[in-house]
């Protein structure tokens, strides 16, 4: 073995996930989750072969213009109505460091808070060039862009007068299916965060804050978007100092 | 003070909502044109070693009620036992194979589907080989977090007794919520295995914090 190799650890398995930091999975406000939370408790077991490893997508898997909203459901020549945004920022790992090829899939409504969907029951026009998703590959150093319009707050049915937030719904897949997740980032200033029983489904404000995007000026295009920078932070893997396998596992 | 443990946390879940089909599957939500084909709706590419077996099932809320808008994922090692991952080290994996499968649930019925293969046995962190098994992803509205649960298959009583991690489970008589059912053979001879997964009730699947 190289100096090389002994300077860096080997990679052991996925740290386990704080699922205090997580939302539960019932959470009363969000009346969804009354008959879809599971009751018993989840089992724990380290991670394995299955677990620490996933899907291989290249950038061969991706259109022209994938990551572009504004255009990719677009007629020639048109655009989607509504504020130009760009979206970026890193995917990283609990080390801090960039997650390179990761598969990262967006979904939202258009500017007046509707999605291009047959169950979408609010009463907002629907946008004829907008489709509502786009998909990117994040670069070496864990970076990935969107343009998309600022999606518009919408009403759902909770409780008699619920809105949720402006938001945009991200799926990511890192290396490993240990790191799937799906969330939600929000917008910098929005008074509906606070409001929202899904968010409120975060057990703490420290953890809505990681999911708001900061209003990114310096990287706004002048006369053109504004810019919002939006982080993701995917579970790591322990580092193997020294071999401790546990009796009987 | 300390020094600081230089530690992300990661980022916290939220629920995908109940069009979760937008992004993750445009084209059986009726949004098309923008990506050729929904990512995940084949495993297979060409021929394929081992034997072809269809999955079916449903996800049922704690009334009995089957989910509409849920999605399943899938990933899998190949007939052989390897996955089609970068990093897998053991050795290369069945190249007409992906291992990875995502499927709507169908808006009227919330019927899932998979065209696979049996998978092979793989070890665990023990070096004891596991039985075949599907591990499988669940989303939907309603769902916090996505539910990691595992597939077992029926045909394999053997290996399930021996299976390290179903052998874990402290209530032995859950086991069976993980275990899917032959339901014989297709009209073109490939078995087909049923396993529907139960959100709350008596028959609440098994879910892993893994
Ligand atoms: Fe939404």
């Amino acid at each position: 073995m190289s100096n090389n190799e002994r300077s860096e650890p080997a990679a052991g398995g996925f740290i386990a996930r704080d699922r205090a930091w997580h939302p539960p999975a019932f959470h009363a406000p969000y009346k969804s989750t009354l008959k879809r939370s599971p009751q018993a408790a989840l089992i724990s077991l380290p991670t394995s072969l299955g677990e620490e490893t996933g899907p291989v997508f290249g950038h061969s898997l991706l259109g022209e213009h994938d990551n572009d909203l504004l255009i990719n459901f677009a007629k020639a020549g048109e655009t989607a109505i509504g504020p130009r945004i760009i979206i970026h920022g890193r995917i990283l790992d609990e080390r801090g460091r960039g997650v390179p090829g990761a598969l990262i899939e967006i979904w939202q409504a258009n500017a007046g808070g509707r999605y291009r969907h047959k169950k979408e029951g609010y009463v907002a026009a629907l946008d004829p060039n907008f489709g509502g998703c786009g998909r990117t590959i994040s670069g070496e150093d864990g970076s990935y862009v969107f343009r998309t319009v600022q999606p518009g707050p919408y009403p759902w049915p909770n409780g008699m007068n619920d809105w949720r937030p402006a938001h945009v719904h991200f799926s990511v897949f890192g290396h490993a299916f240990a790191q799937r997740l799906i969330t939600q980032m929000y917008f910098e200033g929005d008074p509906l965060i606070p409001l929202c029983p899904i968010v409120g489904s975060l057990p703490t404000t420290d953890a809505v804050e990681t999911l708001v995007a900061a209003l990114d000026k310096k990287q706004t295009l002048p006369m053109d978007a504004l810019a919002y920078k939006f982080d993701i932070v995917l579970r790591g893997r322990r580092q193997t100092l020294f071999e401790n396998r546990r009796e009987g596992l | 003070m300390v020094q600081s443990l230089n530690a992300w946390r990661e980022s916290p879940s939220q629920t995908a909502g109940p069009y979760v089909h937008i992004g993750c599957t445009p084209n059986a939500a009726g949004i098309e044109g923008i990506y050729a084909e929904d990512l995940g709706s084949s495993l297979i590419s060409g021929p394929v070693a081992g034997k072809q077996i269809e999955v079916v099932g449903a996800v049922y809320d704690g009334t009995g009620t089957p989910l509409k808008d849920a999605m399943v994922e899938i990933w899998q090692a190949d007939a052989a036992g390897l996955f089609n991952a970068a990093n897998e080290s053991r050795g290369k994996a069945d190249e007409n194979f992906t291992g990875f499968g995502r499927a709507a649930c169908d808006q009227e019925t919330g019927e899932f589907s998979f065209q696979t293969v049996k998978p092979g046995q793989v070890p665990w962190v023990d070096g004891r080989l596991q039985a075949p098994h599907i591990t499988m992803w669940i989303v939907a509205r309603g769902i916090n977090i996505g539910l990691h649960t595992r597939m077992y298959f029926d045909d394999e009583a053997s290996a399930n007794a021996d299976d390290p991690v179903l052998q874990r489970i402290e209530h032995q008589n859950r086991v069976p919520t993980l275990i899917a059912s032959s339901e014989g053979a297709s009209s073109e001879g490939q078995a087909t295995y049923r396993f529907n997964i139960h959100l709350q009730g008596p028959n609440e699947t098994v879910f892993f914090d893994m």
